[in-house]
């Protein structure tokens, strides 16, 4: 599906003005709460159907948080999260098992995501069990079988456990599980970024592939910027718990705005001696703060060379600046 | 060069390392006749994925493998004139966090966390140099300010969890060079760091290396790391070398297939997007059960019969001083493209 249609119908998944505060507590008998950290502090993008989205920042800018919120592993302190017109973040047990169904997570780890004792047949057959999808033991045992091929793995895989397969083998085992539902919409945490650099590739091709096999929507959360370039069609870039630069990829990586977007970019290093050697290079200074006690105004002013007064004092709200390309920076025109 | 410029230009020389460790499941050869050579004042990095040897290589150097499991079989690691593997346990202590500085990918694991920051400089100093508690407290806080930590008095009483990630491998750097260093080994320096934070840390090493002349030996997984800050580049697959030289060489022209297949599997920033990636295909080798011929064959997709029989030793292809483990490393000029 193209990215223009996907515009002009009904997003998929719409966040409105999401917000997730962890209390900080203090005390072991008399617990009291000492502090917030405001992992998500109001953000709003949508994800068109078939398209993915990617969700970039650093450890502690609210990408994962985001991630549960809209996996319903945490409820939201504050916003929405609808689902084809329906409050996720409202949902009661029942109507939340059945969101499930349409809803799966890739997770980053394959090797602690993947229950030891478990043969992989197994680990892809409990979605379907708990869900009871497919009660009939042998069709499940087919669609486990099925669903290791079209990840690309031999079906006999079924029988071995996760300690006997590489870091790549355990991921296919975790995208398996994640379609054995037959989801619309996947969470990839950080789905391939604990991979070996040759692997990481072949996981790549083959969640696009299974995308347009399967007509999918990813929420792509990565830090790693070359691989959201190559993936996404959209990317929403996050700092302390707010989305400050949100665009289409073409967009956001070949005219960022933001200041934090620029500097993330340049500090990504380019695998080739000569492009480096002709690039000046000054990284951006200064540490992410503490979420528990973010800066005043502009979340990234401490750190922003074109931080000014107005920067210390408003919080700049997100401008639509060119079409499609939404800058929360009240500095750059 | 006369013989004895390059015996003096040659700080580190690593001859035919062998280090194995024996597993449930079979003796498993991680580093596998392994020899390079690190220039003073040069930074040489080791690239390989999980599993090629590249961390066990380096710790080898330092003669820090547990025994059991593991074993250093075979070798020489001559270090300024000394063969390392030669020390006593005690001389060895004497040139770990001296001669050698280390710094690791988790700096909380390897900073002792009940002791001060400023402790665990001042206990270095003490212990190599035999330096007064006011002279060692005057040194810590300049080497503080060295790698770029402010107010340097407060941080030297801070304990390691009081710091950030960042900051915790800064203060790695400062242990790492208190006993001014000829040489420093970084295993993964900045693999658990931000990107931000990480490009913070390798410009702080680089310009550190500069100045003070150390030579660096990094081991890292990330192709845009090397391309950026290495002089030289040691490639690793399965325990061994299979290409080195410099590091413009080795991107412009490889001439080993794995390390033309690396370079070919990572997307880039500066180029367009491509419809698809080209990964390398197949899965890593499992080290238990290599053969006589070459392990990188059943991934390769320029394998001929000869690669089955034997392994192909590094030899000369390419640019100068660049060298490749492939019996088809002339003919595959200009191969990254192919």
């Amino acid at each position: 599906m193209s990215a223009a249609l996907a515009a002009h119908e009904a997003p998929l998944l719409e966040v409105r003005g999401l917000r997730m505060h962890f209390p900080v507590t203090e005390g072991i008998v008399a617990r009291r709460t000492i502090g917030t950290v405001k992992a998500v502090d109001g953000i709003d993008f949508t994800v068109g159907r078939g398209e993915t989205l990617g969700l970039v920042g650093e450890s502690g800018c609210g990408k994962t948080t985001t991630g549960r919120c809209i996996l319903r592993l945490e409820t939201p302190t504050a916003g929405e999260i609808r689902y084809k017109g329906q409050d996720i973040a409202k949902l009661d047990r029942k109507s939340l098992l059945a969101l499930r169904r349409r809803i799966q997570v890739i997770f980053q780890d394959p090797y602690s995501s993947l229950n030891p004792r478990m043969k992989v047949g197994a680990i892809i057959a409990e979605p379907m069990k708990v869900h009871g999808v497919v009660p009939d033991a042998a069709k499940r045992a087919d669609r486990v079988r099925e669903l290791l091929s079209v990840c690309g793995l031999d079906p006999r895989f079924a029988d071995r456990y996760p300690h006997e397969m590489s870091g790549g083998q355990r991921q296919r085992v975790g995208i398996a599980r994640a379609l054995a539902l037959e989801p619309e919409f996947i969470v990839c945490d950080e789905a391939v970024s604990a991979l070996d650099v040759s692997i990481q590739a072949q996981i790549v091709n083959l969640l696009e592939d299974l995308r347009e096999r399967f007509h999918l929507t990813y929420l792509f959360i990565a830090h790693d910027l070359s691989v959201v370039r190559h993936i996404c069609q959209r990317v929403a870039v996050m700092y302390l718990g707010h989305i400050v630069e949100l665009a289409s990829c073409d967009e956001l990586f070949g005219n960022p705005l933001h200041p934090y977007t620029q500097a993330l970019l340049a500090a990504v290093p380019v695998p080739d001696p000569s492009v480096e050697a002709a690039r000046t290079f000054r990284p951006v200074q200064g540490e992410v703060p503490s979420p528990m006690n973010p800066p005043s105004g502009c979340v990234f002013h401490p750190r922003c060379p074109l931080a000014v007064d107005r920067c210390r004092r408003e919080a700049p709200q997100p401008r639509e600046l060119r079409p499609g390309h939404w800058v929360a920076c009240s500095e750059v025109q | 060069m006369s013989q004895r410029g390059e015996a003096q230009r040659i700080l580190l020389d690593v001859r035919d390392l062998h280090t194995e460790f024996r597993t449930g499941v079979g003796v498993v050869r991680a580093v596998d006749g392994v020899s390079y050579t690190v220039e003073r004042g040069e930074t040489v990095a080791i690239v390989g994925e999980s599993g090629s040897g590249k961390s066990v290589g380096a710790m080898s150097i330092l003669r820090l493998i547990p025994n059991p499991p593991g074993r250093i079989t075979q070798g020489e690691v001559i270090f300024d004139g000394r063969d390392l593997m030669r020390l006593s346990e005690a001389e060895m202590r004497h040139v770990r966090g001296g001669d050698i500085g280390m710094v690791f990918q988790e700096p909380m694991t390897s900073l002792n966390p009940v002791l001060t920051i400023g402790r665990q400089i001042t206990e270095t100093l003490e212990q190599h140099r035999g330096a007064s508690r006011a002279e060692a407290h005057r040194r810590a806080v300049e080497l503080l300010g060295l790698v770029g930590i402010a107010d340097p008095e407060r941080r030297l009483r801070q304990y390691p969890h009081q710091l950030s990630g960042g900051m915790r491998q800064r203060v790695m750097i400062a242990v790492a060079l208190t006993c001014e260093p000829k040489l420093i080994i970084a295993d993964e320096p900045t693999t658990a760091l931000d990107v931000t934070i990480q490009a913070q840390i390798l410009e702080l090493m680089k310009s550190l290396t500069e100045r003070l002349g150390v030579a660096l030996i990094i081991i890292t997984h990330n192709l845009g790391v090397v391309a950026r800050y290495a002089h030289r580049v040691n490639v690793m697959y399965a325990g061994r070398i299979v290409e080195s030289g410099p590091a413009a060489a080795i991107y412009r022209d490889p001439r080993h297939p794995y390390t033309m297949a690396l370079l070919r599997s990572v997307p880039r920033l500066d180029r367009p997007r491509q419809a698809r990636l080209d990964p390398v295909e197949g899965q890593p080798p499992d080290l238990t059960r290599l053969d006589q011929g070459c392990s990188f064959r059943p991934r390769c997709r320029f394998a001929v019969a000869a690669c089955a029989a034997s392994r192909p030793p590094l030899t000369p292809a390419g640019a100068s001083g660049q060298l490749a483990a492939c019996f088809r490393a002339t003919e595959l000029a200009g191969g990254a493209a192919a």
